[in-house]
C-alpha cells in the first residue's frame, strides 16, 4: 500500500491547486452557467425533454441529455489541464518537484471531476421541484446522479488524454470532442443496426456492450448493475493510464 | 580540474577518472564543506540522431558555484534536466547528495531546488499562493516561515499579493528563485537565471546567487561570460555535448587571447612605426594599430610586459597606457570553434 501511495505522491496539492484554479478565472463560472442553461433548456424543451408536458415526477428529462452536453463541456474543462502546463513550461517545474507523474495526473483528474460534480449538483432545484410536485423515485434520482458522475469521469479521462497530447488547448478540445462523440455514437441504435447488418449479431452484441449510452441508461433506471459500474470504472482507468503513458512521452517536447 | 590542450581527450579522461570513483561509493560525511553533492559520470543523451550530451563527467562539491558555459545547443539545459530527473539519460549515472537519480527521483527532488529555463510559474496565481503551493508539495512543516524567508531573500515582499503574470521579467525570475529556495536545498540548479533581464535586474539576481553560495552547491548555465566571472568559482565550457574546459574563471581569463595586452596612444610620431618596432621584439606575439589610432601589443606568454613595451617605444611619448585583461568571450569563441585553448 505504501508503494501505491508513493506512486501517487503529491496528488493532494495538485488537486487543491487545480480545483481552486477553476474558480480563479472566469472560465469556471462561465462553464457552470452554460451547463445549467443547456441542461435546463433541454429538460423543458418541447423538442427534447418535454418535462412540463410529461407531467411525471421523475428527472429522466434532465439526465438523459446530460451525456450529450458533457461531450462539449467536459473537454472544455479538461483542455487546460495539461496543454497549458506544457505550453508554459510549468510541467518541468511540476515534475521536478516531489510529485510523481501519476500523482499529478490523478490530482488533475480529481480536480476536474470535483468541479464537474459541483456543476452537476447545482441542478438541485430540479430535484427540489419534482419533490414538491409529486413523489419521485429517490433511488432512481440517486442512481442517476451516480451515472452522471461516472459518465463525466470517462469523458474527462478522454479529455485529459488529448490535453496531454497537444500543447494547444483548442486542438486538445476539438480532438477530445471528436473522440467523445465517437464514443457516444457507438451507443445510438443506428450504429448498432449498421454494425449488426454488416458484421453479424456477435459483433453487434460486443459493440452494444461498449455503449456508454446503454450503460448510462441502465444505471439511471435505478439499477446499479455491476457490469455497468465496471464499464465506467474500467474505461475511466483505461483512459487515465493511456493518458499517463502519453504524458510520459510528450512532457519533454 | 581536467584541462588539456586537445578538446577531444577531455571527455575520455574525465570518464576514466569517473570509473575509478563510482557514484555508488558511500558519500563522504554529510557535514563539513567540500562534500561531493553532485556526481555525474559518462552522462549521454540523444535526441533522435543528435547527441545533445556526449559522455560528460564531473563532480560538484558543497561551496562550489559551477557555471555551465557554452553556445546555444551545447547541451547545458539537457544536462541540467537530467540532473533534476526530468529527463532520463541514455547512458551514465547521476548521484545527488549520494542518491542515484534514476533509482529515487523523489528523494533527489527533495534535495534540489531547480529554476528551469525562463522560470516557468503559474501566471494566474499570486506570488504568495504560488509559494504556498510549492511549500505544500514539499510538505514543509514551517511553511509560513519558509515563505516569509524566501520573500525576504528574493526581495519579493512588495509584490507578494500580485499575480505572477503581471510581474516584470526580473520579478518573475526572482519568484522562480524563491520557489527553488523554499526548502533550503543543498543543491541549486539554475538554468540561465539572468537570461533576458536588463542590466539592473541581472545585477540583483547575480548578487542574490552570490549570497546563496556559501553552504550549498550551485550549478548555473549562462552564455554571459561576465556572469561566470562574477558569480562562479568554477567554469565548464560545453560544446556539442562535450566538456571542453573545466577550470576557474580566473584561469580562463589568463588563458584568453589578448590577456595582458598593452594598449596606448602615441602622442608624437607614427603609430604604425611604433607598432612595427614592437612586433619585432621576442616577447611580442604581435602589435597593431587599432581603428581608433591606439597601438596594442600582445605578449607571447600572457605575462604582463608593460616595462618591455615602455622600453621598446623609446623616444616616443605615449599616453593612456593600460594593460588589458583577457576576455572570456574571445577564449570562448576560440574554444568552441575547435581551436585548442
Amino acid at each position: 500500500m505504501s508503494g501505491l501511495a508513493r506512486r501517487f505522491t503529491g496528488f493532494r496539492a495538485v488537486l487543491r491547486r487545480e480545483f481552486h484554479g477553476y474558480f480563479a478565472s472566469p472560465l469556471g463560472y462561465i462553464f457552470i452557467v452554460i451547463f445549467l442553461i443547456a441542461s435546463g433548456y433541454l429538460m423543458v424543451s418541447r423538442d427534447f425533454g418535454r418535462f412540463l408536458e410529461l407531467r411525471e415526477a421523475n428527472l429522466d428529462a434532465l439526465f438523459s441529455y446530460l451525456p450529450w452536453i458533457f461531450v462539449v463541456l467536459v473537454p472544455a474543462v479538461a483542455m487546460r489541464l495539461w496543454a497549458e502546463e506544457r505550453r508554459s513550461g510549468t510541467v518541468e517545474l511540476l515534475l521536478t518537484l516531489p510529485i510523481t507523474l501519476e500523482g499529478s495526473y490523478l490530482g488533475k483528474f480529481l480536480a476536474g471531476w470535483a468541479f464537474l460534480a459541483v456543476s452537476v449538483f447545482l441542478t438541485w432545484p430540479a430535484v427540489f421541484q419534482v419533490a414538491r410536485l409529486g413523489d419521485p423515485d429517490w433511488g432512481a434520482i440517486f442512481a442517476s446522479y451516480v451515472a452522471t458522475l461516472l459518465a463525466a469521469a470517462v469523458l474527462l479521462a478522454i479529455g485529459l488524454l488529448f490535453s496531454a497530447l497537444s500543447k494547444n488547448q483548442v486542438v486538445a478540445f476539438i480532438l477530445a470532442v471528436a473522440a467523445s462523440v465517437g464514443f457516444l455514437l457507438i451507443g445510438v441504435p443506428q450504429t448498432q443496426e449498421f454494425v449488426g447488418k454488416w458484421f453479424g449479431g456477435y459483433v453487434e452484441r460486443v459493440v452494444s456492450s461498449l455503449s456508454l449510452l446503454d450503460h448510462f441508461e441502465a444505471l439511471t433506471r435505478g439499477l446499479l448493475q455491476l457490469n455497468s459500474l465496471l464499464f465506467f470504472v474500467l474505461f475511466t482507468v483505461g483512459w487515465l493510464v493511456c493518458g499517463m503513458l502519453v504524458l510520459g512521452q510528450t512532457k519533454t517536447n | 580540474m581536467t584541462e588539456t590542450d586537445h578538446p577531444d581527450s577531455v571527455p575520455r579522461a574525465a570518464a576514466a577518472e569517473a570509473e575509478t570513483t563510482p557514484p555508488e561509493a558511500p558519500p563522504p560525511k554529510a557535514d563539513g564543506p567540500g562534500e561531493v553533492l553532485i556526481s555525474v559520470a559518462d552522462l549521454t543523451k540523444h535526441y533522435g540522431s543528435i547527441r545533445a550530451v556526449d559522455g560528460i563527467s564531473f563532480e560538484v562539491r558543497r561551496g562550489d558555484v559551477l557555471g555551465f558555459l557554452g553556445p546555444n545547443g551545447a547541451g547545458k539545459t539537457t544536462a541540467m534536466k537530467m540532473i533534476t530527473g526530468f529527463l532520463e539519460p541514455d547512458r551514465g549515472s547521476i548521484a545527488v547528495a549520494g542518491i542515484d537519480v534514476a533509482a529515487d527521483r523523489l528523494a533527489v527532488s527533495r534535495r534540489i531546488g531547480y529554476l528551469p529555463e525562463d522560470a516557468p510559474a503559474y501566471g494566474e496565481m499570486t506570488v504568495e499562493a504560488f509559494l504556498r503551493f510549492i511549500a505544500e508539495v514539499r510538505e514543509l512543516e514551517a511553511a509560513e516561515e519558509a515563505i516569509e524567508r524566501v520573500l525576504e531573500t528574493a526581495h519579493l515582499r512588495s509584490v507578494r499579493g500580485q499575480t505572477i503574470e503581471t510581474l516584470s521579467k526580473g520579478y518573475k525570475r526572482r519568484v522562480g528563485l524563491a520557489q527553488a529556495l523554499i526548502h533550503d536545498p543543498d543543491v541549486l540548479i539554475l538554468d540561465e537565471p539572468t537570461d533576458g533581464l536588463d542590466p539592473n535586474q541581472k545585477a540583483v539576481v547575480q548578487d542574490l546567487i552570490s549570497s546563496l553560495s556559501s553552504d550549498r552547491c550551485i550549478v548555473l548555465s549562462t552564455h554571459i561570460l561576465d556572469e561566470a566571472e562574477r558569480v562562479c568559482n568554477r567554469a565548464v565550457i560545453l560544446s556539442e555535448g562535450r566538456i571542453l574546459v573545466d577550470s576557474t574563471p580566473a584561469a580562463l581569463v589568463a588563458r584568453a587571447p589578448g590577456h595582458n595586452a598593452v594598449r596606448f596612444r602615441v602622442v608624437d610620431g607614427d603609430p604604425a612605426d611604433v607598432a612595427e618596432t614592437l612586433s619585432e621584439a621576442d616577447w611580442c606575439a604581435g602589435a597593431r594599430v587599432l581603428p581608433g589610432g591606439e597601438v596594442e601589443a600582445e605578449p607571447r606568454d600572457g605575462e604582463n610586459r608593460l616595462n618591455d613595451v615602455l622600453a621598446a617605444v623609446g623616444e616616443h611619448r605615449v599616453a593612456d597606457v593600460r594593460v588589458r585583461e583577457g576576455r572570456l568571450d574571445e577564449l570562448f569563441r576560440d574554444v568552441t570553434r575547435g581551436v585548442a585553448a
